[in-house]
């Protein structure tokens, strides 16, 4: 497995000093990394899951809106990040795998290193009101 | 593939005779392989260098790993640059805003160099690097950002034969996960993995390393563990603390490899040391 560039290591470093959920993933959707706070909110731990694709965690929680109809993976905030490199937010459901159903709000933008490298993306994201 | 180290002291030159052994030059390393000569910054020993350059040289290319003012001190110093019948390529690295050659011209000008670029018989020519291969001469050159504040890049030399590794500025600790178990997630390791030869900042000893977290460079203790997991060949330890002297340079060594047994080789990196990559033959210093 080749290394990962500068700014992915930085980033992965970053996110797991935080307290506050973070999901970081390469150019392509492809999970790197998520840290303890989003652990506690998928019912997952990240060394059970490794890296996942974006067909994969873009639906293993099975997000949904306030009436419980399915968000297509497209309108997820961290895919449009994907798609279009520009930052996304938004609130929907998810269902963890702990049974439980959580409203989550989640801001996302790209990740972009010098001098104009487009590098992946990182998703914060909280637990938020019903 | 031919290497001489012309400085391996780090921050501030540092003559003396307490370090003649080590010596008191910043960065500077050449290499150099048929006609090409490639240099690895130039700080302070890059002056010496000058003076050195075969008549036959026409073209030269020096390797910014950053512009830290010891790693560029020496560059208006270098007599080549005065030379109409040479050309000089300076490489280094991209930043998001900055072109290089504006970067340069801030130490080619008043007041702190009283000549200019425009003023040079050649203007050298510039070249923008970030996370790329490239090739001079025979030479296939790898290069990528590192963790060291301000855009910084180590480099990965090699001639098809021989690799070697050169990243003088490195905080390891700070830019790896579960350092040193983790190399898809360690800075650096694309650039120094299986090298014959690897040159890497060993400013530090562990417990200075705990009061200088974030300042950019990486304790003795972690570079050997980092070419440990790298699997390298041998290990120059790089980047000498100015006030630390021959002495402690060799008692720092001591107390980093105790009794651990290493399949490779680790030393102290000393100004004059020569490598010749093609019969693996080291010279001591001869300065």
């Amino acid at each position: 497995m080749p290394a990962q560039p500068l700014e992915l290591i930085l980033a992965r470093q970053f996110g797991d000093s935080l307290s506050m959920p973070f999901f970081l993933v390469d150019p392509d959707g492809n999970l790197l990394f998520y840290n303890e706070a989003a652990e506690d909110i998928f019912g997952l731990r990240f060394t059970d899951t490794g890296g996942m694709r974006e067909e994969e965690w873009a639906t293993m929680f099975k997000p949904t809106d306030a009436d419980g109809i399915p968000i297509p993976p497209s309108d997820l905030p961290l895919v449009r990040t994907l798609t279009d490199r520009r930052p996304a937010h938004g609130s929907f459901y998810i269902d963890n795998l702990s049974g439980d159903r959580i409203r989550i709000t989640v801001t996302s933008f790209p990740v972009e290193g010098r001098p104009d490298r487009y590098l992946g993306a990182i998703a914060m994201f909280w637990k938020s009101e019903s | 593939m031919k290497v001489k180290v012309w400085g391996c002291r780090g921050s501030l030159p540092s003559p003396g005779p307490e370090n003649y052994t080590y010596g008191g030059n910043t960065s500077c390393i050449q290499v150099t392989h048929g006609e090409t000569c490639i240099i690895l910054d130039s700080g302070s020993g890059i002056q010496r260098l000058g003076k050195f350059i075969t008549p036959a040289v026409r073209e030269m290319h020096i390797l910014l790993t950053h512009l830290h003012i010891d790693h560029t001190m020496g560059l208006g110093f270098f007599a080549p640059l005065y030379n109409p019948d040479i050309e000089i390529h300076i490489w280094g690295p991209a930043t998001a805003g900055h072109p290089l050659i504006d970067r340069l011209r801030r130490y080619f000008s008043p007041p702190l160099f009283p000549i200019r670029l425009t003023e040079l018989p050649n203007h050298p020519i510039i070249h923008e690097l970030s996370n790329e291969f490239f090739s001079i001469g025979d030479i296939r050159i790898h290069c990528e950002y590192l963790c060291h504040p301000g855009p910084t890049l180590g480099y990965r030399l090699s001639d098809g034969k021989a690799t070697i590794a050169y990243i003088p500025d490195h905080e390891l600790r700070l830019a790896s996960n579960d350092f040193p178990n983790d190399p898809e997630w360690t800075s650096g390791y694309e650039i120094a993995k299986s090298a014959d030869l690897l040159f890497h900042d060993g400013s530090y000893t562990a417990r200075e390393y705990s009061r200088k977290v974030g300042w950019g460079h990486s304790s003795i203790d972690d570079a050997i563990a980092f070419a440990k997991m790298c699997k390298v060949k041998k290990l120059a330890i790089f980047h000498h603390e100015p006030s630390r002297s021959d002495l402690e340079i060799e008692q720092m060594l001591q107390d980093s490899l105790g009794n651990e047994e290493l399949d490779f080789e680790v030393q102290m990196c000393a100004e004059g040391n020569e490598y010749n990559l093609e019969d693996e033959v080291e010279n001591s210093p001869e300065r």
